[in-house]
Order: structure tokens, then sequence, then C-alpha cells
């Protein structure tokens, strides 16, 4: 019976694959729908950047379906995605790329959140030629792998503390400056150290430390000794929220006193509410902030935004949520300019893709990335108890002056 | 100066690395589990200290509060899964508090969120040697209520019924049961108090480092070598080995880079258990 009963199990299972794989390979636009599909972490590590984006994805679908849809071939189509749960795990969210596209027939992918998982996805989409908008992946391997089918709305990491150095540089009259690094090791941090290296380079500044931070260390004492010792001009940190809080923490705890703190990561780690006064005057790089003057017609302003998303999720949108709302606008403006449904058709108007949202222009280079939007630097500042993030560069943006120098911890209330 | 501060910020991460490993030493003795659980355990005591946190209790108190449930906490698992794998192979127990740690981390990461936080507990600092040598207050803190609870831990079991009886189980589990200790219950209560020991580490983690739900199995790792190095149920020797293995860390760090200093520790797990291979196969190492 037991044998019957296990013949007769995977009998089944075979005709309802069988099925599935029959049926779905017509799943890329199904009657009025256009079928997007994501692998995206809504457990493990990456769990609240990973809501974060779907949240910021499914904002962008329901605001795009209610006003008019995608119009292809004078036909309106709306937007549907198929989200599957990547435990942020890599190896699961490559195993679910093939599963969207070979099961579930989707032939257009939204990114994952976080570089890593970028990156093992990006792979089985180029395979089976997907054009994939990703919003979450920055490091800038993911560009120079020559990759033709991946796009990306963020700036490359490379990028994100640039700027912070050539400030440091300018408030120190135009001469190099000395500066002391920790990074984490993974490919994010690791890329944003590239940045500063190329920015070293070109401004004549000098690396005296430059410590990497194992992943499971939540201890930086020994680099902050080492740098109370030498005196730099600029700390730059970057690893993550955990790098973000440690820093902090162990910064003011040891009380030392940089002139210049720059790092990543501010606003996913609520730095301003969690240390409060502790964290203030520190630099953070951000892809985007709610102040800034972009604008399109489906979100209005940055500021409105956030309003709508307030009230929709009920908490500030992060620049995590942000981009990936822009990433639906960037597809929504491809299908349109291609006027088809064929893959390479919609690849290419990606390509040619140049246009404004409300999360700052896009306009990808050769490698993907997002080549017209820069990064801005936000400082943190208080009134009292009450910090927030003031954008302070570009200067175009800038809300509020930079402070500088940091003064003194033994000078701080 | 630089090498004082590094010594004082070993010895301070060591105290609070010796408290978990001691709790790991003690269940180890008794009833010969290696559990993989215990970084988990300790996360959970943390987050217990940040919930309070949260509610506007001062986060300090979580090194009494934290304890008394995750004794409880720890009994709950002994009833329900320890119990079945007391007497069984090692791997078996590996396997089974391995399994512990992942349902742990998920259940964490569903209650608290994959954030990292932080507990504020607004001790301030002293400053040494005309500020050239910072010592956070917290982590002073933490290294003074680890010492206190292991003190007050050593007493106990010396003194009272049931240390006698967790020593003695703990030598000869049949022999124990002939001479009426309810082993059973020893047992429960062995995995209790280390399950409380990691209640206060973690309650003293979430004021002087992070929180995380995956960030447990560090400290399992180190409060596994701690105990490799002194042995079992060997107090004294734990707290050595612990303040040992914070400052080899600290220096780790500074002399070979900061990215050679979890590598150092896994380093040194190798060598020593190469070294204790020959040792351990010498004689039987029981809780004194």
């Amino acid at each position: 019976m037991n044998k019957i009963a296990k013949l007769f199990v995977t009998f089944i299972s075979a005709i309802t694959l069988a099925l599935v794989s029959f049926t779905s390979s017509f799943a890329k636009v199904e009657g009025e729908y256009i079928v997007l599909g994501s692998a995206i972490s809504l457990t493990g590590k990456y769990s609240s950047n990973g809501v974060h984006t779907q949240n910021g994805y499914n904002m962008a679908v329901e605001r795009i379906n209610k006003m008019g849809g995608v119009e292809v071939q004078g036909k309106k189509y709306k937007f549907e995605i198929i989200y599957y749960d990547d435990e942020s795990n890599p190896k699961r969210a490559a195993q679910l790329a093939e599963r969207l596209i070979k099961q579930d027939g989707v032939h257009y992918m939204l990114g994952p959140y976080s570089s890593g998982l970028t990156k093992a996805i990006a792979p089985v989409t180029e395979k089976y030629k997907i054009p994939m908008v990703e919003a979450n992946g920055a490091s800038r391997s993911l560009f120079t792998k020559g990759y033709k089918y991946l796009f990306a709305v963020l700036s490359p990491a490379n990028q994100y503390l640039e700027v912070a150095i050539d400030l440091a540089v300018e408030k120190n009259g135009g001469k190099g400056v000395k500066i002391a690094q920790a990074f984490e090791q993974d490919a994010f941090s690791q890329d944003v150290r590239l940045g500063i290296l190329d920015a070293a380079k070109r401004t004549g500044s000098e690396i005296i430390i430059d410590d990497k931070l194992p992943k499971e260390l939540n201890d930086m004492a020994a680099t902050l000794a080492k740098v109370k010792a030498v005196k730099p001009d600029v700390l730059v940190v970057s690893g993550h929220t955990k790098g973000a809080l440690t820093a902090i923490r162990q910064i003011s705890e040891m009380k030392v006193d940089v002139p210049m703190l720059a790092m990543t990561h501010c606003d996913a780690a609520k730095l301003s509410k969690q240390h409060g006064k502790k964290s203030e005057f520190a630099l953070c790089a951000s892809q985007w902030h709610k102040n800034l003057s972009y604008k399109d017609k489906f979100f209005g302003s940055g500021k409105k935004y956030a309003k709508d998303f307030q009230k929709e999720f009920g908490y500030d949108p992060p620049y995590q949520s942000a981009e990936s709302s822009a990433a639906l606008l960037v597809f929504k403006d491809a299908f349109e300019r291609a006027n088809s449904f064929d893959r390479d058709a919609v690849r290419d108007a990606l390509v040619d893709t140049e246009m404004q949202t409300f999360y700052g222009n896009i306009k990808f280079g050769p490698g993907g990335q997002n080549v017209a939007k820069p990064m801005i630097l936000f400082q943190v500042r208080c009134k009292g108890d009450d910090c927030e993030n003031r954008v302070v560069a570009p200067t175009k943006w800038a809300s509020d002056k930079f402070y500088h120098p940091i003064p003194k911890w033994s000078e701080r209330s | 100066m630089l090498m004082v501060q590094a010594s004082l910020d070993g010895i301070l991460l060591g105290i609070l690395f010796a408290l978990i490993a001691y709790g790991m030493a003690l269940q180890w003795g008794v009833m010969n589990i290696i559990n993989i659980a215990q970084g988990d355990l300790v996360i959970l005591g943390g987050y217990i200290a940040y919930t309070m946190y949260l509610v506007g209790i001062h986060p300090a108190w979580g090194v009494i509060v934290s304890p008394i449930i995750m004794y409880f906490v720890g009994v709950l698992l002994y009833k329900l899964v320890i119990n079945k794998v007391v007497d069984r192979d090692l791997f078996i127990s590996i396997l089974a508090t391995f399994g512990i740690a992942i349902v742990f981390q998920q259940l964490m990461n569903f209650i608290f969120g994959a954030d990292v936080v932080v507990a504020q507990s607004e001790y301030g600092t002293t400053m040494l040697f005309d500020n050239s040598v910072t010592l956070p207050n917290s982590k002073i803190f933490s290294a003074f209520i680890s010492v206190l609870y292991a003190v007050a831990l050593v007493i106990y079991m010396k003194k009272s019924k049931l240390g006698r009886a967790i020593r003695a189980t703990a030598q000869n589990a049949r022999a124990a049961k002939i001479l009426g200790v309810d082993t059973e219950k020893v047992y429960a209560a062995t995995f209790g108090i280390n399950a409380a020991l990691c209640g206060i580490a973690g309650a003293l983690i979430s004021i002087t480092l992070t929180l995380h739900p995956y960030v447990g199995l560090p400290y399992t790792v180190r409060s596994f070598m701690i105990v490799i190095v002194a042995g079992l149920g060997n107090l004294p020797a734990v707290a050595l080995s612990g303040m040992g293995l914070g400052l080899f860390e600290e220096f780790a760090d500074y002399i070979l880079g900061t990215e050679f200093r979890i590598g150092a520790v896994f380093m040194l797990l190798v060598f020593i258990l190469v070294y204790r291979r020959f040792k351990l196969s010498k004689k039987r190492e029981y809780l004194k």
C-alpha cells in the first residue's frame, strides 16, 4: 500500500510539474498584466532592508497602475510582481531567479536587496538574457563584468564617500589630508574603500590607517586607539549598520577626537535616533534625501513621495525604498519607448534611458550603473536631544552649512 | 600607552567572554553537551535588556531580569529538546543545539527585526593618564558584574544542596542517581543556570557592544575555545583563559592588523585542539 501511495504521489507531482512548466511559458505578459519577478529578502539578516525594498516596489506598482499603467502598442497594461523570499542567502537568490525565469516564465526582473545578492542573481539573468533593473546593488564589481542586461538606478559604491574627501581637502585649503579608514570585508564596503583610495590619489592625500574589519566583529576599539594616537584629519568608517553603530558607540566612549567623521548607512542604522547626540556631526553618504528638488509626474517631488509613503507604510522612507520605486518608473519608461514586449527591444530601450524621477536623474553608463545622479552627503545635527540628518553637499541642495571641524569631546556637552 | 589601552580592553572583554564560557563549561561537564546555541542564548538575553531599555527601564537592570527569564527559557529548552540528547553521542547534541541556534536566530529576527540595535547606559568614560587611555564605564561595569556573578556561582556550587548535586552528577551520574540525586532535575537546573549566565552576558553586551539576531556564533566559538583551554569546571582557569583570549585578540589586532583578528582566534583554536588531544587522551576531565 505504502509503495502504491508513493508511486501515486510521484505521478501526481510529475504531472503538476509538467503543467506548471507548460502554462508558465506564457506568463511574461498575462492578459493586461506585465509580470515582473523579484527574489527579495523577507527573512534573514537583510529582512528589514528587504522589506523597505519591497515597499518601494509595491508603492510604485500601485501608483503607476492607478495612473493609467503602461501603454504598449495602444493597449494599457498593468504591472504585477511575483516575489519570492530569498532568506538573505545568495545561493537561494540564484535558485529563485532560475525558478522565476524558467518556471514562472518571467521575462523582466527587479533586483534583490544588497550587492551580494545582486551579484548572485546577475549571472542568471544574463544567461537567460532577462533585463534586470536593480535598485540596491551598488558594488562596483557589478558594473565591470560587462553585463548587458543589468541596469542600476543608484550610484556605484565607490562614489559614496569620494565627495567627503574632496570636502576635507577643501577645508584644508586645497592641500592633501591625512585619512584613517576602517572598512568591513565585504563587496560593498571594499568598493567604498576603492573610491577613497582614488580620491586620496587625486588630491594628494595620505592614508595613514587602513583597517579591514572582519564581518563578525562588533568591536573596533583597537582601530580607534590607533586613530587616537596618530590624529588623522578624516576618519572614514563603512561597515553597514553594525559598523555605523559600533563606530559611534566606541568613538564617543573612547573620546576619540577627529575633525571629520565620514560614514555610510547612517539612516539605515537610525543613527540619530539610536545614538542621539553622540552621533552629532557625523557625515553620511546617501543615495537620496527627500529634500532634493527632483520631480516626476507620478510621485511629484521627494517630499510628496515621503508623505505618501508615510501614509501608506507608517514610516519615513529610507533611500532603499525611494530607489526601488524609481526602478519601476524606469521599466515603465522603457516599455513605452520600446513599444514592444520583446526582451531585446526592452533592453535596448533601457540602454537609452534618460529621464528625471523624484529620486534623481537616471542615465545608464556602459556598465549599467547610473551616471546622471550624484551622491549626497548629510550631517547629523541636533537641537537639544532632537537629532536629524541635514543635507550639506552638494551645495545645490544643501539646507545647512557643513560643520567643520567637529568640536572636541571635552568641549561637547 | 597603546599597549596599556590594548591590555585593558582585552582584559575587560575577556572577563565577559569568561562568564559565557563558564556556563558552557558547566553544562558540558555535567551533561556532556556542547551547546552550539550558547551565543544565541546570549543574544536573546541581550534582547531582553534591550526591550527593557525600549520601555524606559535602564538596561543595566537587565543583569537581574534577563537571567531570571533566561533560566526558565533554559529549563524549557531542556524539557523540550536537550533531555532527549543528554546520554547520546556528542555529535547528536551538537546537531540538536545547532538546530536550536537556527530556530532562535529566526525567532529573534521575527520578533525583534533584523536591525542592529544598541541600548544606551549613559555611564560615561573613565580617563587615565591624561586622557590617553580611555575606559568606557559600561565595560568596567560589565566586568564587575561578571566577576560578581561568577563568585556567587562558585560559592553556590560549593555550599548549596543543588550545587553539590550538580557536582556529584558531573563526577558520576549513575552513582549520584543511586545515592538519591534526581539527575533529571539536576540536568534541567544546570541548563537553566547556563542560560541564566548567558542572559547576564547578553544584557552586558547590549550596553557595551551591539545586538543583531545573527551575531551569536562568534560568542559560541570564543566560549568553546576558552573551555577547551581551561578544562571543564575549573573556574579560575576559565577566567584566566577568558582574559588571555581577550588580550590575544586585542594584540593580534594591533600587531597583525584588524583583518586577521578573527582569523588569529581560529588559528589559535586549531593549535589548542591539536595540543589538547594529547593531553585529554591521558586523563579524564571532571567537574571539581
